[in-house]
């Protein structure tokens, strides 16, 4: 991945010199201001996390070192040039900062409120690394600048090469071929997007929910690409509405297939399919999607008083926190190993809390238990304690004979994973698919068996983050982009 | 946005839409179904394709009035368009030539049931149907479904029309009468139940076409899963159609009462 960092600007060597490094190092983390948990639980659609002020942005911004080599940048599957970005806060060319975030990324605003940056810049950063300090909040200072450019108007479209008539479809709407359609737009390319719903943006308008992510800013972002050039066509099944090949017919030289893990996993044990159970993809989509939190939306969705979700991911924690906003008294996350372990983000574990989720870990449901009309009542738990570690390095969950009781509730949210779409992998002849269901491909260029056909996200991952199907869109454009270079 | 084409009262409240759609059109077989959605805050709603007009490049839907969402599609005139439609969905049917298929729908199961007699009766069937409903204004198709029929039997509750008595009393006279190699039934989940428990005593391969619940159809809710063998399938994805007789059909009529209360309170407040 290409790196472009001009350290050695006149503009960034003044910064540096003005600013010394005792200094820069005696400046406490910024704290992102946040709404309080009593008044944020009220509505699904007021954002936890308020952002930033200018001040508070420009200040974290002068804690970055600006490295002779930036690991953070290493850190980042899409690789944004942090330090590039972060020291346009700090002189204050904020709308600036936003244009060096979109040389690299289609999708900043997203990208600052979504991504786990204590798990991939942030934790490289060198404050962390060498001198045991708390990170550069680099994702605050990402959604800042994105923020303030949506905010102000004040957005310049990234530059563009000329056009050059290569008809390009992306399948899917999500952060992976949305990441993909913008490469390939300003590399002059013609790029239809195909979405099977009836919105764009996929797991991020029906998986994310508005408290954490609002419609309003990733809808901005898709304007944007639709300004680059890009369409959309919502409502078309690749694969069912019309095939690859009707597509090839009508002149698209290049897929890239970023269809998603579109297929929620259930435990398969007894009394699973009682009502009043539903994977978190079904009940975050009714209520994100479908707005069935609303009164005025015809979409129905269960209003539980005891509610269980199982499963320790960020979809726990969204759908935990949604339950809440729901209006259910007691939300109970069951996760079969610690919290230690819970692969959500550190923050929206904390923010579960506050909202007044409680965490029931180490434990694992066997079976449920429904009333006389079918719905849920009971969930048989069982007690867990952590044994080797498996190959992802995790420690095993392993059960505890004995231990089993029960927890009274009205609806269980499972939320243990989702596995890949079936519907691309069945409609392409001769494409190859893991024994899981996931496109196969080259982890270089994302190429899949069948040589137009590129895949990335989670439809070849089978269930990651935003900003790793993001990358993926990126490596896939860049190599579509060398494939017809020179034609 | 689809426009509506033309549209057909079978009753007060079973309406025939044409709806434009050339892909879907194009791309549809028999037993495929499409996601049909009304106004910005409409409900996703799952509806079996019962024909298509390749030509004019449009299908055809029947809808029954059962609550809002299908209140406001049948509300829609010509010229009106639905929000949002989607599909084809599901897998189509599988078309062999067997011998004699005992083809059986009950109410608005009429409709997607024509496209896939057709298609066995063309495959070289000998296709006997079996249509039932609760009185005569509930028959719909009986013309289209003879025409592509060796034989048909027309039941309604009542005895208001054709013979007095359920689906099952239909079939079954056709089963003792003749070797019944496959029976097809789509209908309400209770129809298909007994239609599935009277053809298990007869040892003939039955294919049910389920309604599940669902929000998109492309198999990202889950919200479709029935048991079919003692396993979780998903209705969008791993059917419509399954072997009748390994599903729970107890089962699946719970899981479509599911949001019933939910919905009542909806139609309260939006009132």
């Amino acid at each position: 991945m290409e790196i472009t960092s001009d350290r050695n600007e006149a503009w960034r060597k003044a910064l540096r010199v003005a600013f010394p490094a005792k200094d820069r190092l005696a400046i406490e983390r910024v704290t992102m201001p946040e709404v309080p948990p009593a008044e944020r639980v009220k509505s699904q659609r007021v954002e936890v996390n308020k952002g930033v002020t200018p001040a508070m942005a420009q200040r974290e911004a002068r804690r970055c070192m600006d490295c002779v080599t930036p690991a953070c940048m290493e850190g980042c599957p899409v690789g944004v040039d942090i330090p590039g970005f972060v020291k346009e806060i700090e002189r204050g060319e904020f709308t600036r900062a936003a244009a060096v975030l979109k040389r690299a990324s289609a999708l900043p605003a997203v990208c600052g409120r979504v991504c786990p940056q204590e798990k991939q810049c942030e934790e490289r950063c060198f404050l962390v690394q060498k001198l045991k300090k708390e990170a550069v909040a680099i994702g605050y200072l990402e959604r800042f600048a994105a923020d303030h450019e949506r905010e102000t108007g004040d957005a310049p479209l990234p530059e563009s090469l000329p056009a050059n008539g290569i008809r390009v479809a992306v399948v899917g709407s999500g952060p992976s071929g949305l990441s993909c359609a913008g490469d390939l737009a300003k590399a002059g390319f013609d790029v239809t997007v195909f979405e099977a719903l009836h919105e764009i943006g996929g797991v991020l308008k029906y998986g994310i929910p508005e408290f954490r992510l609002p419609n309003r800013v990733v809808d901005a972002e898709i304007d944007q690409l639709r300004r680059l050039g890009v369409r959309f066509v919502t409502n078309y099944i690749v694969g069912m509405t019309g095939t690859l090949d009707d597509l090839r017919a009508d002149g698209f030289r290049c897929f890239y297939i970023s269809s998603g893990a579109g297929l929620p996993r259930f435990m398969n044990i007894p009394g699973e399919n009682s009502n009043g159970i539903l994977s978190a993809n079904e009940y975050l989509t009714r209520v994100n999607l479908m707005g069935a939190g609303s009164v005025e939306a015809d979409t129905p969705v269960y209003r539980g008083r005891h509610v269980v979700v199982v499963g320790g991911g960020n979809t726990a924690m969204d759908s935990a926190r949604t339950a809440r906003r729901l209006g259910a008294e007691r939300v109970m996350i069951v996760y079969r190993r610690g919290e230690e372990e819970m692969p959500a983000r550190v923050e929206e574990v904390k923010h579960a809390r506050e909202e007044g989720c409680e965490f029931i870990t180490l434990t694992n449901p066997m079976a449920y238990l429904a009333d006389e009309r079918r719905r849920v009542k009971q969930v048989i738990v069982q007690r867990m304690t952590l044994g080797e570690a498996d190959e992802s390095g995790r420690r095993t969950p392993v059960a505890v004979e004995g231990s089993e009781y029960a927890l009274d509730t009205d609806m269980v949210i499972v939320a243990v994973g989702v596995s890949p779409n079936p519907i691309i992998p069945r409609s392409v002849p001769g494409l190859a698919v893991s024994r899981r269901g996931t496109i196969e491909v080259d982890p270089e260029s994302m190429q899949t068996s069948v040589p137009d056909l590129y895949a990335g996200g989670d439809i070849v991952r089978g269930g990651a983050t935003v900003i790793l199907a993001m990358g993926d869109g990126r490596r896939a454009a860049q190599h579509i982009c060398r494939r017809f270079s020179g034609t | 946005m689809n426009k509506i084409l033309g549209k057909t009262y079978f009753s007060e409240r079973v309406v025939k839409l044409e709806v434009e759609a050339p892909l879907i059109a194009k791309a549809r077989r028999p037993g495929n179904f499409v996601i049909v959605r009304v106004g910005e805050r409409g409900e996703r709603v799952p509806l079996t394709i019962a024909g298509a007009d390749t030509r004019r490049g449009s299908i055809t839907l029947v809808v029954q009035v059962v609550g809002a969402s299908s209140r406001k599609l049948c509300a829609l005139e010509v010229g009106d368009h639905v929000t949002d439609l989607v599909g084809p969905l599901g897998k189509p049917t599988r078309v062999e030539r067997v011998g004699t298929v005992l083809a059986c729908g009950g109410g608005v199961g009429i409709a997607p049931l024509l496209p896939i007699a057709g298609a066995f009766k063309e495959a070289g069937n000998r296709v006997v149907s079996v249509i039932a409903a609760r009185t005569r204004e509930f028959i719909i198709l009986e013309e289209e479904i003879r025409a592509c029929s060796d034989e048909v039997i027309v039941m309604t509750d009542d005895g208001s029309y054709g013979n007095k008595g359920v689906i099952t009393t239909g079939m079954e006279a056709v089963i003792v009468r003749e070797r019944v190699e496959l029976a097809v039934t789509i209908g309400p989940a209770i129809m298909m139940k007994f239609a599935a428990a009277l053809t298990r005593r007869h040892a003939i391969p039955t294919i049910a076409s389920l309604n599940a619940l669902m929000v998109d159809g492309t198999g990202m809710c889950g919200a479709c899963r029935v048991t079919v063998g003692g396993k979780t399938r998903f209705t969008c994805v791993d059917g419509p159609e399954f072997d009748a007789h390994e599903v729970d059909f107890d089962e699946m009529l719970a899981r479509l009462d599911g949001l019933r209360d939910e919905e009542r309170n909806k139609d309260i407040t939006s009132v």
